[in-house]
């Protein structure tokens, strides 16, 4: 029985949202742990460190993010673990967040000038004084405008999680579009929301872009 | 874990997934050398298009950056046909695809414009070329060149994200994947087997726009 589009429909997709904005923030938090410690390995670790993250970052980058969820999803189950839908695309989710953010602060640690560290070693800090105090307060600067750009690069990829049936704001979508039959509208209404999550980021992530640049020409 | 490995189905299949990685070296290839052209030419309304006109462009981009590439996807294939424009799945995922191509490189491109000194364009017009071939020596290659790695990364990913299309049913290398994950209800071995095909498919495709970088820009001096 088809129902006419209205506000109950609405108000069930904002629900797929929230699921879509908790999704995005486990990926970026959890992400951004793994991002941390991979892109330190991969810029200062010693080399088996460096090439197990490369290693990571590659075979991440070169796979599709699909590919990544349907392994994980079938594969807890494989190996013994029942989870839920959302613990499963959680995880892929992590790890593919963890890949990109390592690989865009890989290359904000090493932006910072060689200088800096033996400046810093020169006043006699250690290791992870140098890190501490000299060298992450540099690289976080560079670093805040991809990161921000790259959350709304989560919030869309999320979406892929509607394909194993995770209800999140694209499956909301096709159940609601299931439900009505108005598929232009209904996926018009879901681009738009995503477009209100998304774009603010975007927009943040570009004026800090150009903040960063005005303070270092270079 | 009491689960054995079974991988013995899919290299039985093996052809049918080759088959389907040549289908998505094709419809990448496709969509790559159109979402150049809508990239260009989106770029150039960007910068030198009247204002209505680069309003317009620069609505479609940030359309296009801030929604998923699945929703977009689903609105031509699915949504379509409800306002009258009915696609064939495989023409729905050129268009799609095409349309999210071309607004990223329509960003990268108009940056990499934006990089070209305007003496130089200047001291082209004075050489006596025509805008045509300003456009052409002086603007467009250049240009390429400066954002060539940028370039190249989203053509990767647009390459990964052509997994997409096996959802909106056209065929390609996941689609085949999904076929086989019925047939023989051994997804995992399924999964992990092409995403391998899509890594050596991305490996080759850097490696490929390497050479390829190589031959048709000079290098640069200094």
């Amino acid at each position: 029985m088809l129902r006419e589009l209205g506000v109950d429909d609405f108000i069930l997709l904002l629900t797929g949202a929230q699921w879509t904005i908790l999704l995005s923030l486990v990926a970026f938090v959890g992400g951004g742990l793994i991002g941390l410690f991979t892109a330190i390995a991969r810029s200062l670790g010693p080399l088996p460190l460096r090439w197990l993250a490369a290693g990571y970052i590659q075979v991440v980058q070169g796979t599709p993010l699909l590919g990544q969820l349907f392994l994980f999803y079938y594969g807890f189950s494989i190996f013994g673990f029942d989870v839920s839908a959302f613990i499963a695309v959680s995880t892929a989710m992590i790890l593919f967040s963890g890949a990109f953010l390592g690989d865009i602060w890989r290359g904000c640690i090493e932006s910072v000038p060689e200088t800096q560290w033996e400046a810093s070693e020169a006043l006699g800090l250690s290791f992870t004084e140098q890190l501490r105090y000299v060298i992450l307060p540099q690289a976080v600067q560079v670093a805040i405008p991809p990161t921000v750009g790259f959350m709304a690069q989560i919030v869309k990829n999320t979406s892929l999680a509607a394909l194993v049936g995770f209800v999140d704001l694209l499956r909301m979508g096709q159940l609601v579009t299931a439900a009505t039959f108005e598929p232009f509208a209904v996926y018009m209404i879901v681009a738009l929301m995503y477009f209100s999550l998304c774009y603010p980021l975007s927009v943040w992530s570009y004026h800090l872009e150009r903040k960063l640049n005005v303070a270092d020409p270079n | 874990m009491d689960y054995s490995f079974n991988f013995r189905p899919v290299f039985n299949n093996f052809d049918m997934l080759l088959e389907g990685a040549l289908l998505t070296l094709e419809l990448s290839a496709i969509t790559m050398m159109l979402g150049l052209m809508v990239g260009t030419l989106g770029a150039a309304i960007k910068i030198w298009g009247p204002r209505p006109a680069r309003l317009l462009v620069g609505a479609y981009v940030n359309f296009i950056r801030n929604t998923p590439l699945l929703v977009q996807l689903f609105i031509v294939y699915f949504g379509l046909p409800s306002i009258g424009i009915r696609l064939a799945a495989p023409d729905a995922a050129v268009l799609g695809l095409t349309i999210y191509l071309g607004a990223y490189a329509t960003e990268i491109i108009r940056a990499g414009i934006q990089a070209i000194p305007k003496s130089q364009i200047e001291a082209g017009l004075c050489l006596g070329l025509s805008y045509l071939q300003v456009f052409r020596y002086v603007i467009i290659v250049p240009a390429l060149q400066v954002v060539y790695p940028a370039l190249v990364s989203q053509f990767i990913l647009l390459m990964l994200g052509t997994s997409l299309v096996s959802f909106i049913s056209a065929k390609e290398l996941f689609h085949t994947a999904l076929f086989l994950d019925s047939r023989t209800f051994l997804p995992f071995e399924i999964y992990l087997v092409v995403s391998l095909m899509y890594l050596a498919m991305s490996l080759g495709f850097r490696a490929l726009f390497a050479v390829i970088g190589h031959f048709i820009f000079t290098p640069t001096r200094g």
